[in-house]
């Protein structure tokens, strides 16, 4: 069978969001990879609120445009994605709100009148009625409302089998033969990468779309022994982290464009202070407010270049939920062995998208660990070695002064305006980059899918990578994937693209950042397919705008 | 005993007259005579702004953090939260932390992390060469303001109050001895104290005539009385020409919740 796409849509409130959630349990269930696009407005209540879940055989990133099901929990739901139907797309609506003569209406305001049950039900008896039209048995049905309801689960189970029960069954959907995978969120897959890394603490001001982050961790803080900090703004957030830093916790803290410029003098300060920190920048349409619930690509220069002065960082960018999880354990272990700030680039589509997760895809992390101080003779914070890194010591380690410096410093962290040594600390800071960049290389920083011999690349980076490796392998291109912008492996890059005579960049700003950045290197774009509504390319558009350009 | 120095090599860059070496000397004695008692050097840490007080990070030879300007007070929450041993004192200006760094003071006091704040109020921006700050006198003509300002300063201690600050002293750089007594207490007080040090700057804004004239020692005074220590705040605005009390204001007793 091919693959299925069923959108849910109905008014911001209607918990479009969990019930797309648990159709994607459901459909896991039976064997199936998952992967959840939510499109909602930065409203509480009443604006209009979709999900797309679509699940397959395969792995998948991306969602399609033209959907299989359509549930309308009311008249919007209808007008606005009409477009989105083909013949054999099946309707299931709610008829109390919603006039239409064709697919499956069930009387949703009346059931739920019925059963006493409440008008936040109406999404659990559509997702009841669903399951009956495509063939999917009650019995997991009810597993996973168990697993994923608390709250008047009885009611909802309640309402749902109603709903299953008014049904009819059109299609059957097939059980594939295959493990069942948990979803996640992109935000889960970088909390649980992040502890994973061995973080201890994680401090964040409320911001969409790394919120989820944050909800998170602190949700599952007990279990995992974690400080999970809210304070009064962002610059708090990170000056807060570096106290956590040099009193020997490793720390990550997560916000998005608007968050990061007021952290910009932090992060400068952890470059100067050697103390590490790992920033999760998450990226929406901007500049400004933007459209905050939105996706972009729009911050490769700001996290190349922010703060002041020039210091080692090291920047990447994954680009499904195992590479999130990976690249977060990763940039914990190596912000500490290197002692600079590492910053994890991430978007509303990679954040906030739910993805099949299979940790046996995601790598083993047996990242290196800090040089800490041997805890003989006089403790220097800031010795000068041959890679740069000096070793560590902490606050209440006997023996040792540990003394911090946002100035410019000797090895003892005094300050100093010294020319010499200015140059020498200068040069002991940036020297690190050589070795870590050294470190990178052994492991796989750039990945290269689809025809991987093509002459035509599509270049691309973070949550593109789900819809170019689809359009990669339907139209026969190699698909190359930088993940690390920081220190730049370009050795690596520029393997990937051997026998390579034709480039196309596609990507989610109006000005090609990738590709800047990889001219800047040498590589010059030919062409590139660039979209900043805010919202991810489809597969249906990509291959289009594509095939519009002969490849 | 053991012989406790705290000074490191580093060469002191403050004016001759400073109010600063008061503020040195008085918590060099003070932190001596805690790690004579016992208390582990190790595990005293201290955090500064930027501006003239900070130097004082590379004059004491204790674990120290040369934070930025404005951002001494997450720094040391962050510390302290993250190891609750540790005893963290942060020494701040006024235009730092009482200006650009104002909103973390507030949050701080309010959280009531047991941690000691120090403020060396010389009421002008020292370093960047005489600017007017929050607490300067209205009418005050600095670099920026040579037609004197029209604002009135703020009195921190009233919005120390207001934000639930738990321990609120005043001290003065002239009387060394009543500085070690006020450090002291905030020091050893297990929450949120805040210390006022009338700092004063010989080069921009020279006040040791002006204090030395109307400041007094709060005596038979309860510190754990609301509305008195309030009255007593409010006694002097940092503006006008009235008596200036010195001293413990407010002191939260320790039966309160110091989570």
């Amino acid at each position: 069978m091919k693959d299925l796409s069923i959108l849910i849509a109905g008014r911001a409130g209607d918990g479009i969001d969990k019930s797309s959630l648990i159709i994607g349990e459901i459909l896991a269930q039976l064997g199936y990879c998952i992967y959840i696009y939510r499109d909602y407005p930065s409203i509480i209540r009443g604006g209009h609120t979709f999900s797309i879940i679509r699940c397959s055989g395969n792995k998948i990133a991306a969602h399609e445009d033209m959907i299989d099901v359509l549930l309308a929990l009311n008249q919007d739901s209808i007008d606005l994605h009409k477009s989105r139907l083909s013949g054999k797309s099946l309707v299931i609506y709610d008829s109390s709100t919603v006039k239409l003569d064709i697919g499956i209406g069930i009387p949703i305001g009346e059931i739920i009148k019925e059963a006493n049950a409440l008008d936040l039900m109406r999404n659990s008896c559509i997702v009841g009625a669903m399951c009956k039209s495509i063939g999917i048995e009650k019995n997991i049905l009810e597993k996973i409302f168990r697993e994923n309801i608390s709250k008047e689960l009885d009611l909802n189970l309640k309402v749902a089998f109603l709903g299953f029960d008014r049904a009819e069954e059109v299609i059957k959907i097939e059980k594939l033969d295959q493990k069942i995978l948990p979803i996640v969120t992109g935000n889960e897959a970088i909390g649980r990468g992040l502890i994973k890394g061995g973080m201890k603490t994680y401090i964040a001001y409320p911001m969409t779309p790394v919120s989820g982050v944050l909800h998170y961790l602190a949700r599952v803080s007990g279990e995992f022994s974690l400080n999970v900090i809210h304070p009064e703004n962002e610059i708090a957030v990170m000056l807060m982290a570096m106290g956590f830093s040099y009193a020997g916790a490793r720390v990550a803290v997560g916000t998005s464009g608007g968050g990061f410029c007021l952290m910009t003098e932090g992060l400068s300060f952890s470059g100067m202070a050697e103390l590490p920190v790992v920033v999760l920048l998450g990226q929406r349409p901007g500049p400004s407010t933007g459209l905050p619930t939105y996706t972009g690509q729009t911050e490769l220069n700001f996290a190349l270049a922010a703060g002041q002065g020039e210091f080692t960082r090291l920047v990447v960018a994954p680009g499904d939920s195992e590479e999130a999880y990976y690249w977060s354990a990763l940039s914990m272990k190596l912000a500490w062995k290197y002692q600079i700030p590492a910053i994890i680039l991430c978007d509303k589509t990679l954040n906030e998208g739910t993805y099949s997760f299979d940790i046996d895809l995601a790598g083993k992390i047996n990242g290196p660990e800090p040089l800490l101080w041997s805890k003989l003779g006089e403790y220097k914070r800031y010795q000068n070695t041959k890679n740069g890194i000096s070793a560590l010591a902490f606050p209440s380690d006997k023996g040792a002064v540990v003394k911090i410096n946002s100035y410019e410093h000797d090895e003892a962290g005094i300050t100093t305006e010294d020319k010499d040594l200015t140059v020498a600390m200068q040069d002991k800071r940036l020297r690190k980059a050589g070795y870590l960049l050294e470190e990178l290389e052994q492991h796989e920083t750039v990945k290269v899918y689809g025809k991987k011999d093509a002459p035509t690349a599509l270049f691309c980076w973070g949550s593109n990578k789900g819809v170019c490796v689809e359009a990669g392998e339907k139209l026969g291109l190699r698909v190359v994937q930088p993940m690390v912008f920081s220190p730049f492996p370009l050795k690596q890059f520029k393997e990937a693209l051997k026998g390579v005579k034709k480039i196309i960049c596609v990507e989610n700003n109006a000005t090609g950042q990738l590709a800047d950045f990889v001219k800047f290197h040498g590589i010059n774009v030919d062409d590139k397919v660039l979209k900043y509504d805010g919202r991810p390319f489809t597969p249906e558009e990509l291959e289009e705008q594509l095939e519009k350009r002969r490849c | 005993m053991e012989n406790i120095s705290l000074s490191t090599n580093a060469k002191n860059t403050w004016c001759p007259g400073c109010g600063n070496f008061a503020i040195l000397n008085s918590i060099k004695a003070v932190l001596g005579g805690l790690i004579e008692e016992g208390f582990p050097r190790e595990k005293i840490v201290i955090v500064s702004g930027i501006g003239c007080h900070a130097k004082i990070a590379d004059y004491l030879n204790v674990n120290s953090f040369y934070s930025l300007h404005g951002r001494v007070v997450p720094v040391c929450e962050a510390i302290k939260l993250a190891n609750p041993e540790l005893k963290v004192i942060g020494f701040a200006g006024d235009g730092d932390t009482y200006g650009e760094g104002l909103e973390h003071l507030i949050f701080a006091a309010k959280r009531n992390i047991d941690i000691n704040i120090i403020i060396h109020n010389n009421r002008v921006y020292g370093l960047t060469t005489g600017q007017y700050t929050p607490t300067s006198p209205l009418g005050f003509k600095g670099r920026s303001t040579p037609k004197g300002t029209k604002e009135s300063p703020i009195n921190p201690l009233e919005l120390m109050m207001a934000s639930h600050a738990s321990f609120i002293a005043r001290g003065y750089t002239h009387g060394i001895e009543l500085l070690k007594k006020i450090f002291k207490e905030a020091i050893m007080y297990k929450g949120f104290s805040l210390v006022d040090v009338l700092q004063v700057c010989v080069t921009f804004f020279n006040m040791y005539d002006y204090y030395n004239k109307r400041v007094y020692e709060l005596k038979d005074y309860s510190p754990e009385d609301y509305s008195l220590a309030m009255e007593k705040i409010k006694e002097w605005d940092y503006n006008t020409d009235s008596k200036i009390p010195l001293g413990i204001f407010y002191k939260k007793g320790l039966s309160n919740d110091k989570t």
